[in-house]
């Protein structure tokens, strides 16, 4: 007999109730009744819910995000081959899969699995972070009378960031999008070329700044975030594994930093006009 | 050594709690920590006052009785030792040190220095143990284990259920502890049968006693007295993410 049998429902229990505990759970998921944890859930229902699940579904989204950063920054590095080669990478993004798929059909897919991984994420992130605060009475590490060692034994820079961090990486992408996607904001001047539109931005000093502040923000974000996905995913199998994640982590995020960072610098240092 | 301790003193569950200094004088640098505080609290009878409560049983670092947040670190600043195992040559003379209990939103604090961590038996109970007929001891050969399964079981298997990872943890999390009362089970052939159902029932009772995520800082192992590897609580997400998907057993 399983421990959660034991624990919430004799194997004799009636079709009846079962079926009637099973109603109860459903309804009480699709209108978000209250009900005892363990009670009438069962166990999987519940640990569905679980911070563990919340965890796997951050790591699985961002590592999703960070899959379109390394195509998105390989995208940008087509700025040193001049205009044509960057407009021409723009155009050929949105024939991918013709005549199967409608024009920038392929696009839009990764648009709405990226637009899902993000909602996700975020979701994932403030569920948690209210958890968390439950958990510590709002203090988090900070919950102790003593102001000596705040900042813990080891825990990094990058791992305590991670919630602030991501709302400025949020507030960021949104900014980025109306920039250079939209082109709803247009420091520099609006160009139909999205070769243009890059080049006009990053000539200005403060468009070249609030890049470098938001892409220093992601590679801490990233730098803890690697690690701590394939840790939630149940990588971490060793005190020799748990070094070699951490490794990959911030090489990840320092390649991911350095790409993203070079078009804007160098279209500011005037290499590329 | 003269030092003076600043104390979190709390009368009961409902009443509010504050910091309070004492002086202590005369101390012995091979005092242990709480030999230290049973001196304060000889102090502290002799005037009448109220002595300082705090938990403790075998004092040489086995049952995990003993806890104290030491200058803001969980059993102190020695890396690897119990408060009970800490000695006051580990400061200097003249120190201020401060010293609180352990925080969590499910410990509350009972008097002083003592909280409730009865929400880690529960975790246990909800899945910490197998189901096996009892009966005389079977055959110690019986059951082959493999050395790596049997070292890893031991690792696990150390624990002596402090609570410290908790304190410690900036997300109030017990995953550590849980990581590890769940695995030294799930290594070895006997613990197999339940695995699954057991990392879904101890998850789930970890989550319903208010313990936070975790984001897989390493503050926990860092402060753990026995040296439980933070690898614990990955092996338990991935007993967790590998059951869900199957029927129960
Ligand atoms: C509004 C935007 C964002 C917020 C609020 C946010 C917040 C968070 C938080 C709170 C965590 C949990 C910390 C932890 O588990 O260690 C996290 C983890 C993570 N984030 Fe984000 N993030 C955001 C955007 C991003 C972006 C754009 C990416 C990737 C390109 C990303 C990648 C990751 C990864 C890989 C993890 C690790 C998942 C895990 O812990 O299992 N995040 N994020
Ligand atoms: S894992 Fe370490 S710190 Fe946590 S309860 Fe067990 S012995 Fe104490
Ligand atoms: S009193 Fe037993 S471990 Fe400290």
């Amino acid at each position: 007999m399983s421990i959660s049998q034991m624990r919430h429902a004799p194997r004799f229990a009636s079709t009846l109730a079962k079926s009637h505990r099973m109603l109860a759970c459903w309804l009480g998921r699709a209108y978000g009744w209250h009900m005892g944890t363990g009670q009438l859930r069962s166990v999987r229902s519940t640990a569905v819910r679980s911070s563990v699940m919340l965890h796997a579904a951050m790591a699985v989204t961002g590592l999703i995000m960070i899959l379109f950063l390394l195509a998105h920054m390989y995208g940008n590095l087509k700025v040193f081959e001049g205009q044509q080669g960057f407009d021409g990478y723009a155009a050929y993004l949105r024939e991918i899969g013709q005549p199967l798929l409608p024009h920038a059909g392929a696009l839009w897919i990764l648009r709405v699995i990226l637009l899902a991984s993000v909602l996700l994420h975020i979701f994932s992130a403030f569920v948690l972070w209210h958890r968390s605060r439950h958990a510590t009475a709002g203090k988090g590490g900070w919950r102790y009378e003593t102001t000596r060692n705040r900042r813990g034994v080891q825990r990094s820079y990058a791992s305590f960031t991670m919630r602030w961090g991501g709302v400025v990486i949020g507030l960021f992408v949104i900014y980025h999008l109306l920039h250079l996607s939209v082109n709803a904001i247009a420091p520099g001047g609006a160009s139909a070329s999205p070769y243009q539109r890059m080049v006009n931005g990053f000539e200005i000093w403060w468009v070249v700044l609030s890049y470098v502040i938001a892409l220093i923000a992601l590679g801490f974000h990233l730098r803890h975030g690697i690690w701590s996905a394939f840790a939630s995913l149940g990588a971490n199998k060793s005190v020799a594994g748990r070094r070699f994640l951490n490794q990959l982590a911030t090489i990840v995020a320092l390649l991911i930093l350095v790409g993203f960072l070079v078009p804007p610098l160098v279209i500011f240092a005037g290499w590329v006009s | 050594m003269n030092i003076t301790v600043r104390i979190w003193r709390q009368h009961d569950r409902a009443a509010a709690g504050r910091m309070v200094s004492y002086g202590v004088d005369g101390i012995s640098p091979d005092m242990s920590f709480l030999e230290m505080l049973d001196v304060l609290n000889d102090q502290l009878t002799a005037v009448g006052d109220d002595p300082v409560a705090f938990d403790h049983d075998c004092r040489e670092g086995i049952c995990g009785m003993c806890s104290l947040v030491i200058n803001g670190i969980a059993h102190g600043p020695e890396a690897l030792t119990t408060t009970c195992q800490l000695y006051m040559r580990h400061f200097n003379d003249g120190d201020t040190i401060d010293v609180e209990p352990w925080r969590s939103q499910a410990f509350p604090i009972l008097r002083d220095l003592v909280v409730d961590r009865s929400a880690m038996d529960r975790i246990i109970q909800a899945g910490g143990y197998i189901s096996a007929p009892t009966g005389s001891a079977p055959d110690a050969a019986a059951t082959l284990v493999p050395k790596k399964d049997a070292d890893r079981a031991f690792d696990a298997a150390v624990c002596i259920g402090c609570g410290a990872c908790i304190a410690a943890c900036p997300n109030g999390s017990g995953m550590l502890f849980t990581g590890a009362k769940a695995n030294h089970l799930g290594v070895l052939p006997q613990g197999q049968t339940e695995r699954h159902e057991r990392a879904l029932a101890m998850v789930n009772q970890h989550d319903a006693e208010g313990f936070g995520g975790c984001t897989q800082i390493g503050e926990c192992t860092a402060v753990c007295p026995v040296g439980i590897p933070l690898d614990m609580i990955s092996f338990l997400n991935a007993d967790v993410l590998s059951a869900l998907p199957r029927k129960q057993d």
